[in-house]
């Protein structure tokens, strides 16, 4: 018979509930090793001083007032799409179309400008491509919302797809409304005019979405913690036969939910096009549909939350296009940082629910053996 | 207890703790070969944890295992089986499109068994293996298809493909993990009988049970455990229910349910040929007629899935119906029909109709939200101080109200309802429910899974809503609960009423009778 005794070298448990302070400090702890990991990794192959590489990064957002001002929009920008995602992922309905339903809210307020450019005045083109791009936004998120309600169809793959019907149907009109001919692209709209283009306040061209994106997210904390439709809405996610028992109207919820998150989507493309870009090209949205899942993911679906989240993102990105350009570095080597980074941020959640036991040595093994 | 064997499984003092709850406290236990042991407790008591450190789950914190008087170390599951230990959880972990004989044959090295160098390269034997199942199915009387996949199989199926798992991976010490909770009356008896052969066969068997009756129908010895400290071991036969009771709950306890004389007893709910179908067409009532009144329990018996749980959800509006009325009776005598309504037209016409359903954590709450949000899940369309907005002061109330009333055990209002045990997760449930002051009651399976103090709160709680006038309709499972419980006992079988008699003077043969009544050889 085996005689060895011994007892495991460690043990995994899972944790009760630890305090919020503790688990801001693992969470603080995990990027701190990211960064050291990311340091040891930059000098091994690029034999470059990696205070100097991290310096880079900071520049890339922080550098001058421009970049700030460049950071601040991608930033509300992706902050406003992660927080039209949210309700829908605390309903458990998967929406990875945040980005089709903010081409969608991009093309209506691309076609309002350039059609009625001359009819009217700006104030109402305005108001014009302001309705019609969030009924567009919201179109886009009602048609695979109802066909859910409907028939129970796989959201996942509906939104998906829907993506690749906007960005198509983008595509087709930039032909439609190329400027010059034969050029494939838009360019900017009215530039002349600038009929239908947002006023700039206090001189800041981003002020305005940034303003707009922050009072969302402020909104979106309220509405799912505070509301009664957030309270259904969440009771749904959890468990659909609860809902239905204490009369809560699924389908209602559902589609009342997607609706709600393709308005602000919607409202994201008209900022887009209107507010800060004056122009539609099919990569106006830049990925940040599904950069907004990880957002929303990464604050656990706390809008608040999902500020540092997704100024990570942004930072990460601004700054790895920063050292490819500032040092000479590979154009992915910024990629291959940012996913270093977010490997340890997802993992600190690993430490967070569970915990570790190394094995204690007490003498009474020694007896036993 | 004196023995002078040698015991096949010897735990000293044996203490696990999790973070600041002490599971298992200096608890010392012995099994001997050929026996089956029950431990016995109630929920929360310790029982699972301990044999999950026999099983190599957990790893204890103090204390030592011995088997056949050798100090071992079980730190895995597979160093359980190297000692002849296996055990069949209440959560099965099977894959379901695998066979039974691919599922048993999982996980187990036939490399070395088959003397092979290279591991993973010798081609999978399920021939061979079935060819073994098969064996072990005819030595012990079980009844397994090797190449039954499992996605085909009952719940009572499964467990004893579980079981055969254990068995051919030369498990002699078999624990069993509250087997009976899934099965019905008919499969455990045929599970007891297969455990009796195995006895029979020489293996050991422990069965980790909350149920007095089944303790006394197959165990030779009980050993009793009470807030994760060992109370005692007696030998079955040398002891009743009240005193295993007794130790289990630490104090003397009344083992008779009371049941009060009705008073003031007026039609409340009158149901006429109510028939429903389920989604894939299959009659699911049938012709149903009957009557609930003011301050009286009727008890519904009948084996599950004869259409129990659609009566019930029929009567909440939440189950659409193909015929039939259900006759409300307000107390002026006005009568409405609530089949032509929703639940919410129902909630709307002040009908307070009070449904704890059968699956509890799946239905009447929300697993991982804490008790505040599952009070609000029945107040929340009320009218707050900001319309849109929800008001959690109320339910915050209803549940420090709840807690303390019904000695809901839990670490604060703010923990999920998941985290509690099953007794606590349905006097939550009840809890809310009865604070809707209602003037009808339904619950399915209202006791299942929970123990003695926790029922008996149950029944307790009951009766004060039977006293205050409200039409109780309950469903169970046990009879002798419903024969001590019930005013008035109807019976469905498949579907239909098979009769109606009175608890006080119905005997169990006859309700058994009428359950088993239409179709009796197709429902057994």
């Amino acid at each position: 018979m085996d005689n060895k005794v011994k007892e495991p070298l460690i043990h995994i448990t899972k944790r009760k509930m630890i305090p919020k302070k503790q688990e801001w400090a693992i969470r603080l702890g995990g990027i701190l090793a990211a960064l050291i990991v990311c340091a040891i990794i930059t000098t091994i192959t690029t034999h470059l001083n990696p205070i100097a590489v991290y310096g880079a990064m900071w520049e890339g957002s922080f550098g001058s007032e421009r970049k700030i001002w460049a950071m601040l929009k991608e930033l509300a920008a992706l902050l406003l799409i992660s927080v039209a995602l949210t309700p829908a992922f605390k309903m458990k309905f998967w929406n990875l179309g945040g980005g089709g339903q903010v081409m969608a809210g991009v093309l209506a307020t691309a076609a309002c400008m350039i059609t009625l450019a001359d009819k009217m005045p700006s104030g109402a083109i305005m108001l014009i491509s302001f309705v019609s791009a969030l009924f567009a936004g919201a179109l886009g998120a009602f048609i695979p919302a109802f066909c859910k309600a409907k028939w129970n169809t796989n959201e996942t793959l509906f939104t998906l797809m829907m993506n690749y019907v906007a960005t198509q149907i983008v595509a087709y009109f930039i032909i439609i409304w190329e400027k010059p001919k034969g050029s494939g692209k838009i360019g900017i709209i009215n530039q002349q005019t600038q009929a239908g283009w947002l006023p700039e306040i206090g001189g800041k061209q981003y002020m305005l979405i940034v303003i707009v994106s922050l009072i969302m997210t402020v909104f979106m904390y309220i509405y799912l913690r505070y509301s009664k439709h957030g309270y259904e809405l969440t009771v749904v996610g959890e468990s659909q036969n609860t809902a239905r028992y204490v009369g809560i109207n699924v389908g209602k919820v559902i589609v009342r939910t997607l609706i709600l998150c393709g308005l602000i989507c919607g409202l994201t493309g008209w900022l887009l096009v209107a507010g800060t870009d004056h122009t539609m090209t099919t990569t106006i949205e830049g990925g940040k549909g599904f950069l907004g899942v990880m957002v929303a993911w990464l604050a656990h679906f706390n809008p608040l939350g999902m500020i540092l989240s997704g100024l990570l993102m942004v930072f990460m990105a601004k700054g790895g296009s920063e050292i490819s350009t500032a040092l000479g570095l590979n154009s992915s080597y910024g990629d291959i940082l940012t996913g270093i980074i977010l490997f340890f941020v997802i993992g600190s959640e690993f430490f967070i629910n569970y915990q570790i036991h190394f094995r204690k040595s007490h003498g009474k093994e020694a007896t036993d053996a | 207890m004196q023995d002078s064997r040698t015991p096949a499984v010897s735990m000293r003092n044996i203490t696990k703790t999790f973070g600041t709850i002490v599971a298992n406290k200096g608890v010392n236990l012995d099994i001997y070969r050929g026996e089956i042991l029950s431990l016995l407790g109630e929920n929360g008591s310790g029982k699972t944890t301990l044999m999950n450190m026999l099983s190599g789950i957990y790893f204890p914190d103090e204390g030592e295992i011995s088997i056949d008087g050798e100090p071992v170390v079980i730190s895995s599951p597979k160093d359980a089986f190297d000692h002849g230990i296996g055990m069949i959880h209440q959560h099965f972990k099977l894959v379901n499109v695998f066979t039974a004989a691919q599922n048993i044959i999982l996980g187990i090295d036939q490399d070395t068994e088959n003397g092979k160098k290279i591991p993973g390269f010798s081609k999978l034997d399920v021939k061979n293996a079935s060819k073994i199942i098969r064996e072990i199915c005819e030595l012990y009387g079980f009844d397994v298809d090797p190449d039954q996949k499992v996605y085909d199989m009952s719940v009572s199926q499964k467990q004893t493909v579980e079981i055969v798992k254990v068995l051919y991976k030369g498990a002699d010490i078999l624990i069993l993990d509250e087997p009976t909770a899934v099965l019905t009356p008919q499969e455990t008896e045929k599970l007891f009988a297969v455990l009796r052969n195995m006895k029979a066969a020489g293996k050991t068997v422990v069965i980790i049970t909350h149920k007095l009756h089944e303790v006394e129908a197959i165990s030779d010895k009980v050993a009793i455990l009470r807030k994760g400290e060992y109370i005692g071991t007696l030998i079955t036969k040398e002891t009743n229910a009240q005193e295993m009771t007794n130790m289990m709950v630490g104090h003397e306890v009344k083992l008779n349910i009371d049941r009060p004389e009705p008073h003031d007893v007026k039609p409340r709910i009158k149901v006429q040929g109510l028939t429903v179908r389920s989604e894939d067409g299959l009659l699911k009532l049938d012709d149903v007629s009957f009557t609930a009144n003011t301050g009286e329990v009727l008890g519904i018996a009948g084996i599950s899935g004869c259409g129990q749980k659609e009566l019930l959800e029929a009567i909440a509006g939440l189950q659409p119906i193909e015929k039939g009325e259900i006759i409300y009776v307000e107390d002026d005598g006005r009568e409405t029909n609530l089949a032509e309504l929703s639940d919410m037209e129902i909630d709307a016409k002040g009908v307070s109709l009070a449904f704890v359903p059968e699956d509890r954590l799946g239905m009447g709450l929300v697993a991982n939200m804490d008790l505040v949000d599952n009070m609000m899940l029945r107040s929340f369309r009320r009218k707050g101080s900001i319309a849109g907005f929800t008001d959690r002061k109320t339910p915050r109330a209803l549940a420090e109200k709840v807690v303390d009333e019904l000695e809901v055990m839990t670490p604060s209002l703010e923990t999920p309802v998941r985290r509690l045990s099953g007794g606590n997760v349905q006097k939550v449930l009840v809890g809310r429910e009865i604070a809707m002051d209602p003037t009808v009651l339904m619950s399915a399976y209202a006791v299942r899974g929970l123990d003695i103090n926790a029922s008996y709160t149950i029944y307790d709680l009951i009766n004060q809503q039977k006293e205050r006038g409200v039409a109780v309709i309950f469903v169970g499972e046990d009879l002798d609960v419903l024969l001590e419980l019930s005013d008035r006992i109807l019976v469905l079988c498949g579907g239909k009423v098979s009769g109606i008699v009175d608890g006080r003077t119905a005997d169990k043969n006859e309700v058994g009778l009428l359950m088993t009544k239409l179709g009796g050889e197709a429902v057994g």
